[in-house]
């Protein structure tokens, strides 16, 4: 193998992290639900503001209304969900009717009618999207949770009946906090921190709410599909970790202007809020590599705003971008993912979210086979930067190419003001989004369950060159065999090759990659996707590797995109 | 919006080559400028002759050799510099840009990627648009560039032209049309910035063989083919780097092509004519004033096609004419029995 010239990154075992914020009422999110009734006003105000703003005049307005009552009344008739208010048939009826006393008024009153109604629907709006976090919940919920959670691991993990109350193993060993994590907890302490996940599972807002709270962070908000609130157990969870409400289904620009107005006040109060920026989760299995603007864009907008009130670059006026990579051997969705993937052709479409979690029962066996069998996850928690890419110092103080500190308010200068340009926000959030991904991928750890299915993917891909994908992966699967020294050699030339970019800073590596080839290889084989009911990597009877799904195969095959290693196949 | 106006403070051209000074031409219609001489001797000979490149240059531009004092003084920088020294001046400029500074490039040229200078072959990631290499030395942001048929001796007679700003910025295209324009000078907008970039690189290529048959004496129905096609594997080869095929149907591509094959004018142009007729590449080099960008950008075309399996016969051609293993009669021929026969089949 070849040899390692940088230190293998950080990971915490039983570590025990100090609040930064002990007084939960110091917590931006408890001051945010205190003030909650002043918070919807001004996002109310402001959200009125922006539409007027976009539809600036009366007849604009009014069909904007129009459509947007139009899309709710349909969605009521199509898609009615049980956590949907009772009065809303009613209250569209108004809005109509509201609508119709318009056409018929005087310019004037049709102005003053339109500004009410909307200044109405965002109010309706605000209040919906808000969550309702009670601190004693919260603290309640932890305690239960990492109770239950620690509990059930030692009782799997050593044998007896009185392992119950062992504390041998901390989740810590299930799961990895792997990084730049004194980094993050610096950063939160000085400014407000906007934490950007990859998004493999359901499972991640799970993981994510515990490791903030492992991490001594206060909580962040985060924006959970309304689909979850339906579940009672659920929704009271989401509302004790700081989640707000976000309905899919809604797509008018009325609602989607109160959601990025919501956001951005929140970021603005100095929430710490955990955005997923791929938007959904990722079908194909590839880390993402395209986000989603809407919500990233909102942290420039406060950015901006906040630098618009106290244009002294402060300490606690800054935000800062936190990218996390979550590691898994084993996506419980991936089955149903890589099929819509593949239905899909890899255009892009609107995913109908599938219900794998919809049930009690299906979380509660996931969590015990995770718990019980002997798999892990990793998070890795990338260096902080501001919102324009540049890594920041300890002190949370940007840095150039040349080792310079940068003045971030500098981004929204024009001729020395600052002023807002919403063309210019939206490139540095595109900006932003391509910083992300890059980072991503150099947080990625590559476990051995990650490359071995890369490796076979590959080899068998490449002995069907000529076919099309589909075709491909239609092929009887028990003509995919390969010899283990053949898969052997190759796994090692990979491995060589993965150290080698690690060496060059471009990806991360778990340690368990290091150890002997052959090790290596079972532990890759032997976890990659193990609790499917078929596997996408096994060692046959004659010793060789073999898949019995190669479209999960496909799947896990897919974490590795991105980094070229095909031609070395 | 306060009272002070780009216009009050001075826009800096940083290179005073011909067309460097014919864009601080133009701009001193409307503004002040400081043209930078890399030389500091150099910026004293043009402030005693009030002539820069053969140019005479406007009464309101000032000749300097201090980029702290451009970087302290102006807002909007313009980088006309060959780009094979391009990458350098944005590291010594680097220290005095801010994420404010506007900073349209007119460079028609790429670079390699310092790494791989050596390596014979490119991934698109290794070729560096003037852009790109702003953007990697330096934290401006609000990057753009300048394309189209300026031929620096005819924008210095002040006959009637147009260019294309673009940018991912609305703000830079615009305050670039505003420095720019004026009644002889029309300035275009957009966002299509990579596109045009290199539609002023890729055009070079076509230029050097429209100047060999020019120097073969041939005349409109070849130049004519050479221009068609040429546009085609241009669009083949932006497409490849991620660009935009429209791009290269406006003015920055076709309006850039057709001047810079039917002019003397042209640098590239004149190379491919002396290669014509007989002259040796090195030779041709050693005695131009100005950097031809073209042969550079085969070079380091023909090192990217090896990569992806990919044909690009007039570039091919070419390139083995420059290494002098064809004469320009038999790259010509070689062309023209080219199976590539199907007229256009992108979009």
């Amino acid at each position: 193998m070849r040899s390692l010239k940088r230190p293998l990154s950080k990971f915490y075992r039983k570590r025990k992290f100090e609040y930064i914020l002990p007084e939960t009422g110091d917590w931006p999110v408890v001051q945010l639900a205190r003030d909650r009734k002043n918070f919807i006003d001004e996002v109310t105000l402001e959200s009125t503001q922006r539409v007027k703003v976009i539809r600036n005049t009366t007849p604009g307005l009014i069909d904007e209304l129009e459509l947007t009552r139009y899309k709710e009344k349909l969605r009521i008739q199509t898609n009615p969900w049980k956590i949907d208010p009772e009065d809303e048939v009613v209250y569209w009826e108004k809005v109509k009717q509201k609508l119709v006393d318009a056409g018929n008024a005087s310019d004037q009153e049709a102005e003053k009618i339109a500004e009410d109604t909307l200044r109405d629907i965002t109010s309706r709006y605000a209040n919906e999207i808000t969550g309702n976090f009670k601190q004693s919940h919260y603290k309640l919920a932890r305690r239960v949770a990492n109770f239950g959670f620690a509990r059930l691991l030692n009782a799997a993990k050593l044998k007896g009946w009185n392992a119950f109350l062992k504390k041998e193993y901390s989740l810590q060993d299930k799961i990895q906090l792997v990084g730049e994590v004194e980094h993050l907890r610096k950063l939160a302490k000085i400014g407000t921190v906007i934490m950007v996940p990859t998004h493999f599972s359901n499972l991640d807002s799970i993981t994510m709410g515990w490791a903030i709270n492992e991490l001594g962070l206060p909580p962040f908000i985060y924006g959970a599909g309304l689909n979850l609130f339906n579940i009672n157990i659920f929704s009271y969870f989401m509302n004790s970790l700081g989640a707000y409400k976000v309905d899919r289904r809604k797509k008018n620009l009325i609602y989607m202007e109160t959601l990025r107005t919501y956001s951005k006040q929140a970021i603005q109060r100095g929430c710490h809020s955990l955005f997923f920026p791929g938007g959904t989760r990722s079908r194909s299995g590839k880390i993402e590599n395209r986000l989603k603007l809407g919500l990233l864009g909102t942290a420039i907008e406060a950015q901006r705003a906040n630098y618009m009130i106290d244009p002294q670059e402060g300490r606690e006026n800054k935000i800062f971008v936190v990218p996390v990579v979550i590691n898994y051997n084993f996506v419980l969705e991936a089955p149903s993912l890589i099929n819509d993937y593949l239905e899909s052709s890899g255009q892009e479409r609107y995913y109908v979210e599938n219900d794998e979690f919809s049930t009690s029962s299906k979380i509660l066996s996931f969590l015990l086979k995770f718990f019980t069998k002997g798999s892990h996850i990793s998070m890795s928690f990338g260096k902080g930067m501001d919102l324009f890419g540049n890594y920041v110092d300890e002190e949370g103080k940007s840095i150039d190419v040349n080792g310079n500190h940068i003045n971030t308010r500098d981004y929204f200068l024009f001729k020395g003001e600052i002023t807002y340009d919403a063309q210019r926000e939206e490139e540095y959030t595109r900006m932003l989004a391509d910083e992300i991904v890059k980072e991503y991928h150099r947080i990625n750890q590559v476990l051995p369950s990650h490359l071995a299915p890369f490796v076979a993917f590959q080899i068998l891909r490449k002995r069907h060159e000529k076919m099309d994908l589909f075709s491909f992966l239609r092929l009887p699967i028990e003509e995919m065999e390969i010899e283990y020294e053949e898969y052997k050699k190759t796994f090692d030339r990979l491995r060589n090759i993965i150290i080698e970019l690690y060496n060059n800073g471009k990806v991360d590596i778990a340690p368990t990659l290091t150890s002997d080839l052959d090790a290596v290889i079972k532990e890759g084989v032997e976890n990659v996707g193990m609790y499917h009911a078929r596997h996408p990597l096994i060692f046959n009877k004659a010793g060789n590797i073999a898949t019995q799904d190669l479209n999960t195969l496909y799947y896990y095959h897919n974490r590795m995109e991105g980094y070229e290693l095909e031609k070395y196949i | 919006m306060s009272s002070k106006n780009t216009s009050d403070k001075p826009v800096a051209v940083v290179g005073s080559g011909s067309f460097g000074t014919a864009v601080a031409n133009i701009l001193a219609s409307n503004c002040e400028v400081l043209l930078y001489a890399r030389k500091p001797e150099v910026a004293v000979e043009i402030e005693k002759t009030r002539k820069s490149a053969g140019q005479k240059i406007h009464e309101r531009i000032t000749p300097v050799n201090d980029l702290e004092l451009i970087g302290k003084e102006c807002d909007v920088i313009f980088p006309v510099i060959p780009s094979p020294y391009f990458r350098e001046m944005i590291q010594k400029l680097s220290p005095y840009l801010k994420p404010y500074h506007i900073l349209i490039h007119g460079t028609k040229g790429i670079n390699v990627a310092p790494k791989e200078a050596d390596s014979q072959k490119l991934t698109v990631e290794d070729i560096y648009t003037m852009s790109k290499v702003i953007k990697e030395e330096s934290i401006a942001v609000r990057v753009g560039c300048l394309a189209g048929p300026n031929l620096s001796k005819e924008l210095a007679d002040g006959q009637p032209a147009a260019t294309v700003v673009a940018s991912h910025f609305d703000e830079v295209i615009k305050e670039g049309q505003k420095l720019l324009r004026n009644d002889n000078f029309q300035v275009y907008g957009s966002k299509e910035l990579l596109g045009i970039e290199l539609c002023g690189v890729l055009k070079n290529v076509i230029a050097i063989a429209a100047g060999a048959l020019d120097g073969l004496g041939f005349e409109v129905n070849s130049r004519s083919l050479l221009i068609s096609r040429g546009l085609i594997e241009m669009i083949y080869l932006g497409q490849l780097m991620g660009a935009n095929p429209q791009a290269f149907l406006g003015l920055a591509g076709l309006g850039d092509l057709v001047a810079t094959c039917s002019s003397n004018l042209s640098r590239n142009f004149t190379v491919g004519k002396r290669l014509a007729q007989g002259e040796n590449i090195k030779t041709i080099l050693d005695t131009m004033e100005e950097i031809p960008e073209g042969v550079n950008t085969v070079e380091l075309l023909v090192r990217l096609l090896d990569n992806y399996k990919m044909r690009a016969p007039i570039t091919e051609t070419l390139h083995k004419i420059l290494t002098d293993e064809l004469t320009v009669d038999e790259g010509l021929r070689l062309l023209m029995k080219s199976p590539f026969n199907v007229d256009i089949d992108f979009f």
